[in-house]
């Protein structure tokens, strides 16, 4: 087998070193009461072009050739060539995490970096090396500021992506952390800020929004950053689109920005893997969950970085860590942190700037259902068709269509949410329209 | 070493009794196990602490060690210097790096603890 | 002697922010063919943010000389040999990275219509099927990201069910030689922590666990082959012991390379477990992720299961989301797809009896490098290990030499370290596993450093314990780091 560097010769030199003269006598010590009864049930090895074929094969049964218009969460934006000849490299591909400082400057160098524009973007403070993904970065943030307030209890909008809200509440479930949920405006799509001052009081820990939302609305982040403050909550504000920080102003009142950085070359690659994050203010530092790479020197008094204030971490602090989490998404971070360099600080205000300008080309030929301000991403209903009507004429044209909402919002039954980036073509955006008449 | 006038325990804290003040720190053994200290973790002013239960946390680069509370009080004051300067610990856990002065409820409480002779003993056995 | 490395020049590099100056561009985009909007106008000029201060600004050669000089400074599997227990760090086929970017697969978006995706669905149940065949358990959940999350779904999983049956219980046992994950995901789930001490030879003390299984107690969570590389002999009598008293036993599954093809957990009496496909199943470490940490079931704990899950319906597959007794979901989507398609390229690529071969050559290894080495260094339990070896520091650390110092002199002969100080139960341990991908040339090459070490602590215990000398960056001063914390780049 092409992965085990050992001839037959090797192995029986390496037997006798033992002492056995089988390889079998190695699992002699196991009782046979566990021992395997039968050979696995699965087909020997294949070659590699069978293997190729294979996913080609599987591959062929998904969208191919298709425009689409879906959003909520996962965007379809270009991914510079750079990004994977960058990660591709064996040495950030193949290495290990970077505990031993000497050997993984490579690594711990570009984390630093990456946790620098990840506070460059949002506006905090200091940023961790990465959680799972924005939809986990939402529980964490939440237990961050249990721990933070002393406080027990959790406000979140609705407007916040509802399987994020999903893993919110699994999470808190079992930590004794109460969620309630508050609602959004019909009118604009905004939070209703009059029914989270009503929801609130003194044993909140943190109100949590999503800015722009999960109907594409630049959300009141200043407004529910005061009521939160005035009782003694922090704001925690999640993004899942991370190309709107090209253009919306950071929230500078947020303790904590936790999201999704999937849109920065992370491929879909249906629904995983991508990589969160958590940032927040310098006097939130200690209880931040995940990695954090520090500077530091060496012994030659050369700049050097190495991970830093791992007693907050599972492997130190145990049961009483911030979070369990061990393994991260260094190599997706990796491909963000590529994505950020090569677009640069105009880049990704150009970016942002052509998405906004799509999405807007968009509304103009299908009207937005919310008034409020929305970044590339509304809702919409079309007159005389169900969502379902209109998405099955538009896959006779090869368009995917926006995200029906009724399985998420039951009073938008009979609305999409539609999404337009850089790579939506103005023609299909055209016949989108079309097919909506 | 171990001054004369302190009372420690077996989980390496020492506490200074005067009067109904009580001056808690943990002891130069405490230190050289954990080695170089990076932080220290302190109550709020005002905490209510039992005998043997969690005032906090010291924490070197690799190793956290909870600092249990030799005697009940209340905070009073916690010190101000350990922030800055945590690595204070290491040179100077007996004087001037004091973790906490503590509102005594039960003075008595301290009679129970170790001497310096008896706590020197201690260690000593543990090596 | 130092005969597999040479010191060589690498490139010196600054951060990308000093690299960076006002102008300079990597990207280009196209025309826009539609009008472009006003900012302040479409969103209010309240919304619009000032430029990114900072965000660094160069051309696509910056870009590329900065992130390639930067990867020489690491270390990695494509180099040599990782000794790390319990990380598994096996050859990354290359072949997963290709298969893993075929268009359809890289661009399918979650949400897209399930009769587009069902590619991708045949990809995910067949995946679910292999991870049941090789676990002898009866379902599969794949949403889990890594393995910490899938220790957090089985102990959610083992809530719900004692919960139906009318009381979660309150406490977990765990191992004294376990993972930091172990107790950290535990306290998350809602459960305190108990201890269980190993016995004397390492292993599970069954007469302890008889007395600390009590009517509170949830479930006993262990590892297997344990953090010693050993076999825990008497798992299928624990396994009884806590099925009696109404708990489950939960396996961490981060050995299972020693398992895979020779024992299957279900077999011997574990109810839930999870797997690290990025240790057992080859998929890249990246740095430190991603990874995936698929939990496997038995048949009572199916229904609880992350929602959704896969069903067949006629002759297609189909997301069923009314999951009645579901714990609900642990993440957003379905799970790691990208890196489920590089496992399955793993297990595709061995099949049933390469996967066992592989198993038998990751013992072989561990043990052959434990004969070797025994001569020289401490090893406190003396019973058959498996895919990996621990051995302690006590005979170096007499002169005055520890784990760590010799972990950092094993860098300078060409090697990364292995697992230093952990598991807890061994004093100054050193824990080695070669893994299956290791060959005898690479091997000997480790052992023989290891040997060098050994008799260097004897004659020059300071050039140990000041290692290591030959890297561009010798020992960082962690200590500063923390204290003094600095965790971004500012402009000066």
């Amino acid at each position: 087998m092409r992965y085990l560097p050992k001839s037959d010769s090797e192995r029986r030199q390496m037997l006798d070193a033992c002492g056995v003269s089988s390889a079998e006598e190695l699992f002699a010590h196991l009782p046979e009461a566990v021992r395997i009864q039968k050979p696995l049930a699965l087909a020997p090895g294949i070659s590699e072009y069978e293997i190729v074929q294979y996913f080609r094969d599987r591959a062929a049964e998904n969208a191919n050739g298709y425009a689409s218009f879906l959003g909520a969460g996962v965007y379809n934006h270009y991914r510079p060539v750079l990004v994977d000849t960058v990660v591709s490299r064996g040495e950030f591909l193949t290495s290990y995490t970077p505990y031993q400082a000497e050997i993984s400057q490579g690594t711990l160098t570009t984390i630093f970096e990456f946790q620098t524009m990840i506070c460059q973007l949002t506006g905090m403070d200091v940023a961790n090396a990465s959680m799972y993904d924005g939809s986990t970065a939402v529980p964490e943030a939440a237990m961050m500021a249990v721990r933070a307030t002393g406080k027990g209890r959790v406000l979140v909008a609705r407007s916040v992506h509802p399987e994020y809200r999903e893993v919110l509440r699994t999470y808190a479930k079992h930590q004794g952390m109460p969620v309630e949920e508050f609602g959004y405006v019909q009118e604009t799509g905004a939070i209703d800020l009059e029914d989270l001052e009503r929801k609130m009081d003194g044993l909140t820990a943190s109100v949590i929004v999503q800015s722009p939302n999960f109907f594409g609305i630049v959300d009141q982040v200043k407004a529910a950053a005061e009521i939160a403050h005035k009782n003694g909550a922090l704001l925690v504000v999640i993004f899942t689109e991370a190309v709107s920080w090209g253009l919306v102003e950071p929230p500078a009142e947020a303790d904590i920005v936790a999201g999704e950085l999937q849109s920065f070359a992370i491929s879909p690659s249906y629904g995983g893997p991508y990589a969160g994050i958590i940032a927040t203010k310098e006097k939130y530092l200690r209880q931040v969950p995940g990695r954090l790479v520090g500077q530091s020197l060496d012994s030659r008094g050369k700049r050097a970085f190495c991970l830093t204030l791992a007693t907050r971490e599972q492997h130190i602090r145990r049961e009483k860590a911030t979070s369990n989490i061990c393994t991260n998404q260094a190599l997706i971070a990796l491909m963000a942190t590529v994505f950020m360099t090569v677009y640069g600080k105009e880049g990704l205000r150009e970016l942002a700037l052509q998405n906004l300008s799509k999405a807007h080309y968009l509304a103009g030929r299908v009207k937005p259902r919310f008034s409020g301000p929305f970044f590339n991403e509304f809702v919409a209903r079309v007159e005389g068709k169900s969502p379902d009507e209109w998405n099955k004429a538009l896959l006779k044209k090869k368009i995917i269509g926006g995200l029906p909402l009724g399985r998420f919002y039951p009073e938008l039954a009979d609305s999409v949410l539609l999404c337009a980036t850089e790579m939506t073509k103005g023609s299909d955006m055209d016949l989108l329209a079309e097919v909506a008449k | 070493m171990y001054p004369e006038n302190y009372r420690y325990t077996k989980e390496h804290e020492w506490v200074l009794v005067e009067g109904g003040t009580g001056t808690i720190g943990i002891t130069d053994h405490a230190q050289e196990e954990l080695g170089d200290i990076v932080y220290v973790d302190l109550p709020k002013v005002g905490t209510v602490i039992e005998q043997g239960k969690s005032l906090g946390s010291v924490e070197s680069v690799k190793a956290v060690s909870d600092v249990y509370c030799p005697v009940s009080g209340e905070v009073t004051e916690i010190n101000p210097a350990l922030a800055d300067k945590p690595e204070s610990l290491n040179s100077d856990p007996h004087g001037a790096a004091w973790l906490v002065k503590l509102k005594l409820s039960d003075p008595a409480q301290a009679q129970s603890l170790m001497s310096a002779a008896d706590y020197e003993a201690y260690i000593g056995a543990e090596k | 002697m130092i005969d597999k490395v040479t010191p060589h020049l690498s490139q010196n590099e600054s951060l990308i922010f000093e690299r960076s100056s006002p102008g300079k561009k990597a990207y280009q985009l196209p025309e826009l063919d539609v009008p472009a909007v006003d900012a302040a106008e479409a969103l209010g000029a309240g919304n619009v943010r000032a430029e990114i201060e900072g965000f660094p600004e160069v051309s696509e050669v910056e870009a590329i000389r900065h992130f390639t000089r930067l990867s020489t400074w690491n270390y990695a599997i494509d180099y040599g040999m990782y000794p790390l227990g319990s990380c598994t760090m096996k050859y990354n086929p290359r072949i997963n990275e290709l298969v893993a970017r075929i268009e359809g697969l890289a661009w399918a978006h979650p949400y897209q219509p399930e009769a587009l995706a069902q590619g991708a669905m045949e990809i995910m149940a067949r995946v679910e099927a292999a991870l049941a065949e090789i676990t002898g358990m009866d379902a599969v959940t794949l949403q889990p990201a890594a393995g910490a999350h899938g220790e957090l779904t089985g102990i959610l999983l083992i809530r719900a069910l004692l919960e139906k049956r009318g009381n979660p219980r309150k406490k977990i046992l765990i191992p004294d030689s376990a993972h930091g994950t172990n107790p950290a995901t535990a306290a998350i789930a809602g459960y305190a922590v108990e201890n269980i001490k190993s016995s004397e030879t390492g292993v599970l003390d069954v007469a302890a666990l008889e007395r600390l299984v009590t009517d509170d107690v949830a479930a006993l969570m262990v590892t297997n082959p344990n953090t010693l590389g050993v076999f825990e002999e008497n798992i299928a009598q624990a396994a009884e012991i806590l099925h009696k008293k109404g708990a489950m036993l939960y396996m961490d599954g981060a050995n299972m390379n020693a398992l895979v093809g020779i024992a299957r957990p279900g077999d011997f009496g574990v109810d839930v477990m999870h797997l690290n496909l990025h240790k057992t199943f080859s998929t890249p470490h990246g740095g430190g992720g991603p990874g995936a940490g698929p939990v496997a079931v038995k048949k009572v704990l199916e229904p609880f299961l992350p929602t959704p899950r896969l069903r067949r319906a006629g002759k297609k597959w189909a997301f069923d989301y009314k999951r009645k007794h579901t714990i609900g979901r642990v993440k957003a989507f379905y799970g790691n797809f990208g890196v489920l398609v590089r496992a399955l390229a793993y297990i595709l690529a061995h099949g049933g009896p390469g996967l066992r071969n592989a198993t038998v050559d990751a013992v072989m290894n561990a043990v052959y490098i434990r004969k070797q080495l025994e001569p020289y260094f401490d090893l406190p339990y003396s019973q058959a290990n498996m895919h990996e070896v621990v051995f302690s520091d006590d005979r170096q650390a007499k002169l005055g030499v520890r784990t760590g110092d010799i972990a950092k002199r094993l860098i300078d002969y060409g090697f990364h370290p292995y697992t230093v100080s952990f598991p807890l139960i061994v004093h100054g341990a050193l824990m080695i596993e070669p893994t299956e991908t290791e060959g005898k040339h690479e091997i000997d090459q480790f052992i023989a450093a290891m040997i060098s070490i050994a008799k260097e602590v004897e004659t020059d215990p300071q050039l140990v314990k000041t290692a290591p000398h030959g890297t561009r960056t010798s020992r960082v001063d962690e200590v500063t780091a923390a204290r003094k914390p600095i965790l971004r780049w500012k402009p000066a």
